[in-house]
């Protein structure tokens, strides 16, 4: 071990440098959007500057923790998350209505967000000390693990958080080399069950996907969401129509403008030219997260932190791709851009595992 | 039997698990560059077509404001009315320089300061393409000049928008109120999306109380507007539902000689129906002007009324506290005759003053020798203080309040516009608890003639006085008592309250009571005999002096030589005729002197107007 002089000040912080600038200027770039896209109100900057300050604060203490730490706490972890999930379910029943929220008084938690970060671990947690690539037993446990609390969310319902919590439990199975074989046979399995899912899902949820396929059908309904914000994306053309100046936003056509569609703003405002400098910042978070899972030490923080990171990933594809119309409208924010709190702390957590992966690793004296 | 187990094997899971990052990468790789197709094909391929789609993207869904409601007197006069009114409103998206343009207006426009101030506070509050207004009230000479000037100054623009306007001014402004802009108060209080194309909102009086009526409901139009904002034209309409117009019970003839007698005295005159609680009259003097105050009085002109010594601002009517004075000798006379304590030949001996036992301070009677032998109806007539103060001494302090709260006394009466007092009756529980000090006997008899810490309200007043005309029967007073829709033109009366019936007094203790108020009026030895000569019909009164000042034992109170603040209160109250009360009212000249003096004569002149008709015969 090195003299602790010698370490560095970020290093004794478990601070990871280069992911630290990518999200403070992710940050600074989204409050300026938010800036446009809010009606120019500063009390708004003021308070999403807060919430980030907050959730900066979650990830330096989540940095703190040695990876060891999170990893036994993973399963205890889940299994609070299931109990919470099943009484909020339990309660909304009472209440009769959507419910995502534990009210605990002082503060009002959402489980489902918890569950984002929780089943991963857990996933990596089990696969950790077995031989991979996970035989087919292994897989089957994994498969439970994830199926259980994604069929509790979207029971609440909240079908782009289950989603996202299924996308994050499936890449630890990913990354701990499931076989393409086994990969191909649940795609094709997956596709066969559409049309049994399409049975399932909610009458707004069938309109929002038919809306994808043809937005025009119905321009005042239900694709009134994604025309707005498709004319806001290519009226902006390369350059933008420069940032305030977005006639979509600021005419009040777009919906959702603050929070959900905050990129076709962003697209509006700085055209394409912008949109590529967002895609820079975004590919440069996530190639140092992939870099620190690659020279993680342990198989759990391999896992944990290649699958983060691909969470990460989905949720820029999932909201990019809802506002430019090629995927159905799912109510994922945009990362560190849209207006809202809770998913920037899990977020900002979930990067903090990231740091102290990076930041705990035992220098071996060669 | 061999060992089965499988020993992990590190490098190669290390391998396994690297590879699957490269698969990633190359996944997201492809995923990123569809993305960025899809965005190359909207944004430079089919830009042209979405840039004209956003052009003529233009329909929005706008408010359109109800219109108030209007606000007539009890003989059809208009109250309130809604004015266009020119107002100059700036764009501060189309504005390069704000002082640049405010200098430029400035020469063509007088705008004072609070204006910019106003404005730049509302600017930080509105998006930059809504429209702000900077001032209010144009002259139409303001108009034309900026008529003329306006090419050169973009982004601004004078608009005709209706304006609540009170054309009687000052004269109704304590009970019908004003309407002024919404603020973050009112906010919290309405349904906003009801107000959304609502600048203004009743803020006082009748114009607060009856707000939900006169408001009416929001409408809204879908229009096609161009790339500034501005409408080009209307789709869709669904009109506002307006407002209901609204009649109140005051009698404007009535209501103006009533604030005319109260000219340079500060005071307060409330008359009533006694039948249904009808406010006829309403006045709180001195009054002010309300319409300023529509859009925003300039700060400079409220300091004057705020900080005037007369005190314009409060409604003396409703919230103004004062001793009730011999006013109060009517109500204690029949709860005397009720309880027993008195007959109504009993005789009282009045040597001009009265001790209690044991005591050697001297409570003094108004007139200086003494009234003699007196029994009730001439202690009425003649307002013996010395009677009254042996009365309430064989009352006691409870038997007192519970006399004086029967008709209403240290409660709010519950007309149906905000800012009453309660006024205050005492007791021996209310003194200990707001005063932590015992009840003396003294305060007792200070308390027979309505001095010391009994404080009554004029509206509390007249409505006591009401009940007192209708052998106990006590009403509602009330404001307004007609509603009407302005488009079906189909009004709707107010029922009246249920009215509440003073208990346990005899129709023949009523009857006595009245008659000694006659007598005040009529008597040869009345004390407003002068104010009750000559009349067409009966009235029954009775005159109230409230003393501020305190006088040693041995002195004389000597009217010139007590600062004017401190000189008596005046007060009468009256009904008239006095067997069917087509009226009744309360009047209270602060720091007037003699109520017989300075109150009455102003009572028989509002009686004579209301009841009398131009050849001077009863109506």
């Amino acid at each position: 071990m090195k003299p602790f002089e010698q370490q560095s000040l970020s290093k004794r912080l478990h601070l990871d440098v280069p992911l630290c600038f990518g999200l403070l200027v992710l940050c600074g770039l989204g409050l300026m959007v938010l800036y446009s896209a809010g009606g120019e109100d500063l009390g708004i900057i003021i308070r999403q500057a807060t919430r980030m300050g907050v959730a900066f604060v979650f990830m330096f203490l989540v940095a703190q923790l040695p990876p060891a730490v999170i990893e036994r706490w993973s399963l205890w972890l889940f299994i609070a998350g299931i109990a919470t999930l099943v009484t909020v379910l339990w309660v909304g029943h009472v209440g009769k209505g959507a419910q995502r929220w534990l009210d605990l008084g002082f503060f009002r938690f959402q489980p489902s967000e918890l569950m984002k970060l929780s089943v991963p671990m857990v996933v990596a947690w089990y696969l950790a000390n077995k031989t991979l690539p996970p035989n087919i037993g292994n897989i089957i446990i994994v498969g439970l693990m994830i199926i259980i609390p994604v069929a509790l969310i979207a029971k609440q319902p909240d079908l782009g958080t289950s989603l996202l919590v299924a996308t994050a439990g499936l890449s630890v199975l990913f990354i701990a080399g499931i076989r393409w074989k086994i990969i191909l046979i649940f795609g094709a399995l997956c596709s066969m069950c559409a049309p049994i899912l399409w049975y399932f899902m909610h009458d707004y949820q069938k309109r929002r996907v038919l809306t994808l396929f043809n937005p025009e059908q119905d321009p005042l309904g239900a694709g009134y969401h994604i025309i707005q914000s498709m004319i806001a994306v290519g009226s902006g053309g390369i350059y933008g129509k420069g940032w305030l100046n977005g006639t979509q936003s600021h005419l009040e056509f777009l919906p959702e403008r603050s929070t959900d569609f905050i990129f076709a703003v962003y697209c509006e405002e700085f055209g394409l030219m912008g949109v590529l400098l967002l895609l820079c910042i975004y590919l440069f978070i996530i190639a140092r997260g992939l870099y620190i899972a690659a020279n993680a030490q342990q198989t759990y923080g391999k896992l944990l932190a290649a699958a983060l990171t691909l969470t990460f990933f989905v949720y820029i594809f999932v909201n990019m791709g809802m506002v430019i119309g090629q995927l159905p409208v799912v109510g994922v924010p945009l990362p560190l851009i849209s207006h809202g709190g809770t998913s920037m702390v899990t977020l900002m957590v979930a990067f903090g595992i990231l740091m102290s992966i990076h930041t705990h690793r035992r220098i071996l004296s060669s | 039997m061999g060992l089965n187990f499988t020993i992990k094997d590190t490098e190669e899971e290390s391998r396994l698990i690297r590879l699957r990052i490269y698969s990633a990468v190359v996944i997201i790789i492809l995923i990123v560059m569809v993305l960025v197709a899809r965005l190359f094909y909207l944004q430079v391929i089919r830009h042209d077509h979405f840039i004209t789609l956003s052009q003529s993207n233009r329909v929005k869904v706008l408010p359109i404001a109800p219109i108030r409601g209007l606000i007539f007197s009890r003989d059809n006069v208009l109250l309130a009315d809604n004015q266009p009114s020119f107002s100059l409103e700036l764009i501060p998206e189309q504005i390069d320089s704000l002082d640049k343009t405010i200098g430029q207006l400035s020469r063509l426009i007088d705008i004072d300061e609070d204006s910019v101030n106003r404005f730049k506070k509302l600017r930080r509050e509105k998006r930059r393409f809504e429209s702000i207004p900077l001032k209010f009230n144009l002259s139409e000479d303001e108009v034309a000049r900026f008529s003329v000037e306006r090419h050169k100054i973009p982004g601004a623009k004078v608009i005709a928008r209706p304006y609540r306007h009170y054309p009687e001014k000052s004269t109704l402004v304590h009970a019908l109120g004003y309407v002024a802009r919404i603020d973050e108060k009112d906010l919290q209080k309405i349904v906003e999306s009801n107000y959304l194309g609502t600048t203004h909102i009743g803020k006082l009086g009748v114009e607060k109380a009856y707000e939900d009526i006169l408001h009416g409901h929001v409408g809204h139009q879908q229009v096609e507007v161009n790339a500034q904002g501005r409408i080009i034209r209307v789709l869709e309409r669904t009109p506002p539902e307006p407002g209901k117009n609204i009649y109140l019970t005051l009698d404007l003839s009535l209501q103006t000689v009533a604030l005319s007698l109260m000219q340079g005295r500060k005071g307060s005159i409330v008359a009533m129906n006694p039948d249904n609680g009808d406010i006829l009259a309403l006045v709180s003097s001195p009054a002010y002007d309300p319409n300023p105050f529509v859009n925003g009085i300039d700060s400079k002109s409220y300091k004057v009324l705020l900080s005037s010594r007369d005190t314009p601002l409060i409604n003396r009517a409703l919230s103004g506290k004062y001793p009730p004075g011999s006013t109060i000798k009517p109500f204690l006379a029949i709860a005397a005759l009720m309880f027993g304590v008195r007959d109504v030949d009993e005789k009282t001996w009045c040597k001009g003053w009265y001790t209690l036992k044991g005591q050697d301070h001297r409570y003094r009677d108004w007139k200086k020798g003494g009234h003699g032998h007196v029994d009730l109806n001439y202690a009425i007539m003649q307002s013996c203080d010395v009677y009254f103060y042996t009365l309430a001494h064989d009352l006691g302090i409870t038997r007192l309040n519970q006399a004086l709260t029967n008709f209403g006394f240290g409660f709010k009466t519950g007309i149906d516009i905000g800012g009453e007092s309660t006024g205050l009756v005492p007791s021996i529980d209310w003194k200990r608890s707001a005063l932590n000090q015992p009840w003396y006997p003294g305060e007792t008899l200070i308390a027979g003639i309505g001095q010391g810490y009994v404080l009554t309200t004029p509206l509390q007043l007249v409505t006591a006085t009401a009940a007192l005309a209708n052998h106990g029967k006590r009403v509602l007073p009330r404001l307004v008592y007609k509603i009407s829709d302005p488009i079906s033109g189909e009004s709707t009366l107010l029922p009246v309250a249920t009215p509440e019936y003073v208990a346990g007094y005899k129709q023949e203790h009523w009857n006595f009571v009245i008659q000694a108020m006659e007598d005040v009026m009529h008597g040869a030895k009345g004390t407003a005999r002068r104010s009750g000569a000559n009349a067409a019909y009966r009235i029954a009164g009775k005159t109230g002096t409230a003393q501020l000042f305190g006088i040693g034992q041995d002195e004389k109170y000597e009217k010139d030589e007590v600062p004017e603040h401190l000189r008596d209160h005046a007060l009468f109250i009256a009904f008239a005729p006095a067997r069917q009360p087509k009226i009744a009212l309360a009047i209270v000249v602060e720091n007037g002197g003699g109520g017989s003096s300075t109150a009455a004569p102003i009572g028989r002149k509002l009686l004579d107007h209301y009841l009398l008709d131009e050849s001077g015969n009863l109506k």
